[in-house]
């Protein structure tokens, strides 16, 4: 069963949903990366309960314009409006009093929320329109969508995408120094008004999918997962993509086998585990591929002081220095080093004699300035630059 | 002597008049500034005129407005009065012409980004939305990082950098813009002694092909050395003129208060006569 899901073979119906959040939760990473590289992301959750009261006003006036009151459409508007209006909220707080933002996105998500769940519990009272099931809106139900609302969900994201990739360039800009973007000619106030309309419009597209309370993991979950591949801005915005995609397209499917349950945690449960299997394993920051550097970073160290103190003639007394030149085949167990032990000593203890001519020579400051104990010479000048500080070079001592 | 700063003013009534005038405007003129943050004014009242094709540092304590000055001049913050024109223009018109090199500690090194890409953030002005980044515009942000000796460095992670480095890639971003005033918030704050030389010898050269700097500069011991204006600031303009002239122990009495002893200054005076 799970399996026919997860292939799209329940149906056109379930294909559809599918497809509609799958499409919602590529735009949610997109977006949402842009916004934690602008180091905004609790303002979306500031955002997503904010929609709370508008929801069920909306719902109040559908119902007494006699029309029915879980016509999608009509609850996004709603659900825009009041999102809208606790962004200005939170924008006047900042501006007039002098709360910081955290403290105004919390009174602002709370009041807004706790509104909203009073209109709820006023609607439950009222005997009319299929209120039942209004309530899925807080933690998502995929159970029950119609086929015109995954379109409209399908649409808008797309929407969305194609917006993001317009603004990439200035949204990029300004989350990384808003003031150079601002003298380059960006107005920082309107890219940073368009992208928390692109934080609005994908929180009001998922409030059925994902529900409002948790929409924000989807929006930050992914963006955090693709910040530890890669350290390139627009491709970490396409993994974050990928993986809200992939967290949205599981969460749905597994909602189309078990309706009970609520599609917003699976699709959260989902891109969690996208995000612990990246901090493991990602090459870029995950944790394996740190410890693996800092070994490699350890057995540099200890290599190049191992080779230096051969070329001195210094007897050797870490162990796991002498590990590593025996290892290596630069050294006996005991210390002595073998042919190729003094080839590699020799060739260290030159470099380092090339690095104090260079680093003694003061037109060439910048390169010196590179100099680490480390860097191999020949990586940061040319042979020809080489050759030209060997003439400057006092004639080597005979090593060992 | 007339007080070097009591022209500025006169010029702002020019405006409207024909330009007749066969002398070039200034690259930067500042009238009446005066800006604020809350109730406590941070620059008050500021005259300020500087010279196409020259170099001025702007100098003072802590906390005396320097760099609010530079934000106030490029549009960062808001001033309560007064006007700023860049080569007779009012900023938005005069975009193009400027620069900037903000303090490194500003932004989040950590940010996922290329040597490259910062740089290419100098030409976003010219790419505009939908322009797609074309090989000619990767070798003039690599001729850039060239010129700042960081040319090896393109594709290397920004977080990986040392704060010479990182200073150096700033000032390839802003020779990225190709303008003609360039405004640098203390670009030899934190550098090591190679870099502050490589900087320098960049702004000789820009200055040499004729165009405008301006840097917050707070090394008192180089500033004989290194520029040739100076705009002493706290909060109100002290002096200004050739360093040879402002650069007394009067005016820096003026400027640092108490904090300045006399043999001081004088011990900095003679020690960079011989550079």
């Amino acid at each position: 069963m799970i399996w026919q899901a997860l292939t799209l073979q329940l149906g056109y119906n379930a294909t559809l949903v599918a497809i509609g959040a799958t499409m919602l939760g590529i735009a949610a990473g997109v977006t949402g990366s842009f916004l934690f590289l602008r180091k905004r992301a609790l303002v979306s959750d500031a955002v997503s309960h904010a929609t709370l009261p508008g929801i069920g006003l909306a719902f109040i006036v559908m119902v007494a314009l006699g029309g029915e009151g879980r016509f999608l459409p009509g609850l996004m508007l709603g659900a825009a409006v009041s999102s809208g209006l606790g962004l200005l909220v939170i924008g006047w707080m900042i501006r007039r009093t002098r709360l910081t933002e955290d403290a105004a996105i919390g009174a602002v998500l709370s009041v807004f929320f706790g509104a909203g769940i009073v209109i709820l519990t006023v609607i439950q009272s009222m005997q009319a329109g299929r209120q039942a099931g209004l309530e899925s809106v807080l933690l998502g139900s995929t159970a029950g969508m119609l086929r015109a609302d995954a379109l409209v969900i399908a649409a808008g994201g797309a929407l969305v995408l194609l917006l993001v990739m317009l603004l990439r360039r200035p949204m990029l800009a300004v989350g990384f120094d808003p003031d150079f973007a601002a003298v380059t000619g960006t107005n920082v106030a309107r890219i940073d008004l368009a992208m928390m309309g692109l934080v609005m419009a994908v929180t009001v597209l998922g409030i059925t999918t994902v529900g409002l309370v948790l929409i924000v993991a989807l929006l930050i979950i992914p963006a955090v997962t693709a910040r530890l591949w890669t350290d390139n801005a627009l491709r970490m915005v396409g993994l974050a993509g990928l993986a809200g995609g992939l967290a949205a397209f599981v969460g749905a499917a597994v909602s189309a086998t078990a309706p009970a349950l609520p599609t917003g945690p699976i699709i959260v449960l989902a891109s969690f585990v996208l995000f612990v299997l990246s901090i493991a394993l990602a090459p870029a920051r995950g944790g394996v591929a740190l410890l693996l550097r800092q070994m490699r970073f350890r057995r540099r160290v200890h290599r190049r002081q191992g080779l230096l103190a051969l070329a001195a003639g210094q007897p050797i007394h870490e162990p796991f220095t002498l590990t590593l030149l025996a290892r290596e085949g630069m050294a006996r167990a005991d210390g002595v080093p073998t042919e190729a032990g003094r080839i590699a000593a020799a060739k260290a203890l030159l470099d380092e004699a090339r690095w104090a001519a260079l680093r003694g020579d003061p037109a060439q400051g910048l390169t010196a300035s590179r100099y680490d104990g480390l860097t191999p010479i020949e990586t940061v000048l040319t042979p020809d630059q080489i050759a030209e500080l060997d003439r400057h070079l006092p004639r080597p001592q005979a090593v060992i | 002597m007339a007080h070097p700063l009591s022209t500025p003013r006169s010029l702002l009534q020019t405006e409207g008049t024909v330009a007749a005038t066969p002398a070039p405007p200034p690259a930067l003129q500042v009238g009446g500034l005066t800006v604020a943050y809350g109730e406590k004014p941070v620059v008050f009242s500021v005259d300020m005129s500087v010279a196409q094709g020259t170099m001025t540092a702007i100098v003072g304590p802590n906390g005396a407005g320097k760099s609010t000055l530079l934000k106030a001049v490029l549009g960062l913050v808001k001033p309560l009065s007064g006007e700023v024109r860049l080569f007779g223009l009012p900023l938005s018109r005069a975009r193009d012409r400027v620069a900037y090199v903000p303090q490194r500690a500003s932004v989040d090194w950590d940010f996922p980004a290329r040597v490259i890409d910062v740089v290419l953030m100098g030409l976003h002005r010219e790419l505009g939305l939908l322009r797609r980044v074309r090989p000619a515009h990767l070798d003039r942000a690599r001729a850039c990082l060239a010129r700042v000796g960081m040319e090896d460095f393109a594709t290397r992670q920004i977080g990986q950098l040392s704060g010479g480095q990182q200073q150096r890639v700033f000032l390839a971003r802003a020779l990225a813009q190709s303008a003609d005033l360039y405004l640098l918030d203390e670009p030899f704050a934190g550098v090591d002694a190679a870099t502050e030389k490589a900087i320098i010898a960049v702004l000789k050269d820009l200055r040499a092909e004729g165009r405008t700097i301006v840097a917050v500069h707070h090394d008192l011991s180089t500033i004989r050395a290194y520029f040739e204006h100076m705009f002493l600031i706290n909060m109100r303009a002290i002096a200004a003129g050739p360093v040879a002239e402002v650069f007394t122990a009067a005016n820096l009495q003026r400027a640092y208060g108490g904090r300045l002893g006399e043999a001081q200054v004088a011990g900095m005076q003679a020690g960079d006569a011989t550079p």
